[in-house]
């Protein structure tokens, strides 16, 4: 169980940019890949703790899952999977071992208090 | 009235910090000539028996050391410091995977003069390691045939994540049954072409080919070193 390290980086990281512009935190938008070893709820659960006793105590975090994307050389063209257990093209069936999306975990955007 | 959410785009990289330690920890490897390579399996998969020998017969030809992650023991530091190579263990508390810092801050105070391979034992986990750079230059996963053949499938964000797979025990096969086509599919299935070992760290078989791959894939940096096959064959 990683997530409450993972979380805690992402409340110290979205505390910092918030003091830095002087503004107030009402969510932290995350793009969560579903090769990035994190588990969504998981994460949800050790954010609220992780918040605790910050700036951003009440905030939500709006996970946003990235599905895998991998490149067919047989179709020439970027494919998503329908499986994170199966890394073959979903149309052909060509073995598909490089990863184009799927392994984010990235802050995209604080939602700011009205 | 409900207001559009007022929204400030930023790009962070929430495993920034690790990633950039994990970067300068390559480059600084890279400028030492040391090649790292890092062993990732559940707890019991076999990892320390597999490194012991793999210390054993590495010493021969290279200056080769070790650092072993464990919740809370020295263990294994203690089992594998009898190869003679120098082994340091790091104890992560409750931590349940290793970092770049930890790796860091464990090679900063340790003087084992020239390296040429060294090799890090995860903590046993098949699940928090994948996110977790180490500065490596090749990630291998151990699987032992005790545990069946669909961890792969079970656990393919990890298995996506390295750079070979390693099936272990494999003295134990027939005991248990174990169906080779079927975890080597199950592999395959995560990781397209990923090299897989098969091997007994009790009886040697299959190392010889581990070793010669290692060998291959740090001759960039290590030079071809003609006598490992010798001397692998003469030990086994």
């Amino acid at each position: 169980m990683h997530e409450l390290s993972i979380a805690m980086s992402i409340v110290e990281m979205a505390q910092e940019e918030a003091e830095c512009r002087s503004v107030q935190v009402d969510a932290v938008y995350l793009d969560l890949g579903m090769l990035s070893g994190v588990v969504k709820e998981a994460l949800l659960f050790s954010y609220e703790v992780a918040c605790c006793g910050t700036l951003l105590q009440g905030s939500r975090l709006m996970v946003n899952e990235i599905p895998i994307e991998t490149f067919c050389p047989a179709c020439n063209a970027a494919k998503r999977l329908p499986s994170i257990n199966w890394f073959c093209c979903p149309d052909c069936g060509t073995p598909t071992p490089e990863v184009i999306h799927g392994k984010e975990l990235m802050i995209t955007a604080l939602e700011l208090k009205q | 009235m409900n207001a559009e959410p007022r929204l400030l785009e930023v790009r962070k990289n929430v495993l920034k910090q690790n990633d950039v330690t994990a970067r300068a920890l390559r480059d600084r490897f890279r400028a030492q000539g040391t090649f790292v390579v890092s062993l990732v399996s559940s707890p019991g998969a076999g990892k320390t028996a597999f490194l012991e020998k793999t210390l054993a017969l590495f010493q021969r030809d290279y200056r080769v050391a070790a650092l072993v992650g464990d919740l809370a023991t020295e263990n294994d530091a203690l089992r594998l410091a009898r190869s003679g190579a120098p082994v340091k263990q790091i104890t992560t508390g409750t931590i349940c995977h290793l970092d770049a810092t930890m790796v860091e801050r464990t090679l900063d105070g340790w003087h084992t003069g020239q390296l040429d391979l060294l090799f890090i034992e995860n903590v046993g986990n098949l699940v928090c390691p994948a996110s977790y750079d180490l500065g490596e230059n090749l990630r291998l996963v151990l699987l032992s045939v005790t545990e069946g053949e669909d961890k792969p499938l079970k656990y393919p964000t990890i298995f996506n994540s390295a750079d070979a797979a390693v099936i272990t025990k494999i003295d134990l096969a027939a005991a248990v049954e174990f169906d080779e086509r079927a975890a080597h599919a199950n592999i395959q299935a995560v990781r397209p072409g990923m090299h897989v070992f098969k091997v007994s760290a009790k009886t040697n078989e299959g190392l010889e080919g581990y070793l010669q791959w290692i060998a291959e894939m740090s001759s960039d940096l290590l030079g071809k070193r003609d006598t490992v096959d010798a001397n692998i064959q003469g030990c086994i």
